[in-house]
């Protein structure tokens, strides 16, 4: 029992690191506040579970759910190009209520607010990840590449372009560098790796909603980089691991389960105002939110 | 093409409107190859928009360009700096969390900055590393590489800002106020550094309002005000004019 919860936990983990650290690609690297985040995590999560369920290989879903929800993001990043902080951020957010009004109102294929139930789990080559234990595992083997291509982006010459943009756009482009181009390809690539987990999540639950994708989740996803740090994969990563396992002994104390959901909220912001008010960079962060 | 030889910039009658406010009225002239230009002249007078028209940062509204024989007009700013056009601002510009080590990579066009090679590369500065420490040498910036560029006391950040510019495969170098902010001793340093790259035969064209700096380095002067050019020559001829003295102190 026990152990179940344990391996519930780690799996949940393991999906919001990806979400996390392609989500500080964009914030934290390359100086977009983006609040849509959520919106590429849904599309990925909603194409991998319809194509799946039409009979297509998990792969192929998985994958699919991935490219929808880059191009998604590259779309987003063309009408935003000139945008920048608040601007930016309210942009993004109304690109989120688009996406989520079209899983409530594009009914034939997302069957709306009732959601999808019954979403298969991931099968490779006629193997089944039936198990929990296995589905740690797939979860931690996806999780792990997808960090590790972050991280080497990151680590690359265009990383360092990734954070002269976020510093200064007009000097970058006085350096030569097209800052249009290198803005789309960042959100682009952590849309893509958002993709990943919504599909990681869809084959995990079984069941996916609209709710699953709504603002609340902005705030969770930032609440997790903000306390990990900007601009720091290991900052993500711990960050999720905090804000993951904090409110779980909500449970324990024998709260009413009416009453957990709201103390989680007010748990996350008492972690998000200490941060803010005594390590405004995060644990490990090197940037601050709206510094530049 | 330009009517004058050995021009390596030209502006033609160019025109920028903010609202009612003329900043630039059918202004013209031209920066001649391997000496260094000082534009002067009142504040308004329209300098540093001028600087950024020339680099692609604003539109002119009317007016042409032609920077190396070609036009500018609509060439975005990424690509006029690919071109050979270096600058630096009037109030610095730095990437603030970066090294100063890599700072100045960014002004290098390297292979891992393409996306689709980026997996091959680190940011090491492995052959690069000898023109950042040549670059450092001339500007006369001795810190540490990995020291954070928010960390620079301000002289060191214009200096900073300088090496970052000369890293680049520059035709032509604009500075904007390189001495504003700065003490005595580093002002002469610069003049040291400027007279130094003109000698190798380098372009430079500077907006200054120290003019003991202006008339000691230029060999040639333009002076704008309200947006159009007073007078352009040797330092010696401006200096005697009686617009130019008209200008700055009025009638």
């Amino acid at each position: 029992m026990i152990e179940a919860y344990l391996i519930h936990l780690l799996i949940l983990i393991c999906i919001y690191i990806v979400l996390a650290v392609s989500l500080d690609l964009a914030v934290g690297f390359t100086g977009m506040l983006n609040m849509g985040h959520v919106a590429f995590f849904g599309i990925g999560a909603y194409a991998s579970a319809l194509l799946t369920m039409a009979g297509l290989p998990y792969w192929v879903g998985l994958l699919a759910g991935a490219i929808l929800a880059a191009i998604a993001g590259f779309v987003l990043s063309l009408p935003t190009s000139k945008l920048r902080g608040d601007y930016l951020a309210l942009a993004t957010l109304g690109f989120a209520f688009i996406v989520e009004s079209f899983m409530k109102n594009w009914t034939s294929l997302t069957r709306g607010p009732l959601g999808i139930p019954g979403i298969p789990r991931p099968s490779f080559f006629g193997i089944v990840v039936s198990t929990q234990a296995g589905y740690l595992i797939f979860s931690f083997v996806l999780m792990i590449i997808s960090v590790l291509i972050i991280s080497r982006i990151e680590g690359s010459p265009f990383g360092r372009l990734l954070e002269a943009v976020r510093d200064d756009e007009t000097a970058a482009k006085t350096l030569g560098e097209n800052v249009g181009k290198i803005k789309a390809i960042g959100l682009t690539v952590s849309a893509f790796f958002a993709g990943i987990a919504g599909s990681m999540y869809a084959h995990y639950i079984s069941f996916i909603d609209p709710t699953t994708f709504s603002l609340l989740e902005v705030i969770l996803l930032f609440s997790i980089i903000i306390v990990g740090g900007l601009g720091s994969s290991k900052g993500a990563i711990i960050g999720t691991i905090i804000i993951i396992i904090l409110p779980e002994p909500l449970r324990f104390i024998g709260f009413p389960s009416s009453i957990i959901g709201p103390a989680r909220q007010i748990l996350y912001s008492l972690i998000l105002l200490l941060i803010i008010y005594f390590k405004p960079k995060g644990l490990f962060g090197r940037v601050e939110l709206g510094e530049h | 093409m330009s009517n004058y030889p050995d021009t390596i910039l030209e502006l033609k009658n160019v025109s920028k409107y903010f609202g009612g406010v003329k900043a630039l009225d059918k202004c013209s002239f031209y920066v001649k190859k391997g000496i260094i230009t000082s534009i002067i002249g009142p504040n308004g007078a329209g300098k540093t928009t001028a600087f950024n028209i020339i680099a692609g940062l604003m539109r002119a509204d009317e007016g042409k360009i032609i920077f190396l024989g070609q036009d500018l007009s609509n060439k975005p700013t990424h690509i006029i700096a690919r071109m050979g056009l270096a600058r630096t601002f009037q109030q610095v510009r730095l990437f603030n969390n970066l090294s100063i080590e890599e700072n100045l990579l960014v002004a290098l066009d390297l292979p891992g900055e393409r996306f689709h090679k980026c997996f091959f590369y680190t940011r090491k500065s492995g052959p690069y590393k000898k023109k950042v420490d040549e670059i450092l040498a001339l500007v006369g910036l001795s810190k540490p590489l990995t020291t954070l560029a928010s960390e620079l006391s301000y002289g060191q950040k214009r200096l900073l800002e300088l090496a970052r510019a000369l890293m680049m495969d520059y035709s032509l170098l604009m500075l904007d106020e390189p001495t504003a902010g700065v003490n005595p001793a580093l002002r002469n340093k610069l003049k040291i550094l400027l007279r130094k790259l003109r000698h190798q035969g380098k372009t430079i064209l500077l907006i200054e309002h120290d003019m003991d700096f202006v008339m000691s380095l230029s060999d040639e002067v333009i002076v704008l005000d309200a947006g159009t050019k007073l007078i352009a020559g040797k330092p010696e001829l401006v200096r005697k004019d009686k617009k130019v003295l008209e200008a700055y102190l009025g009638k």
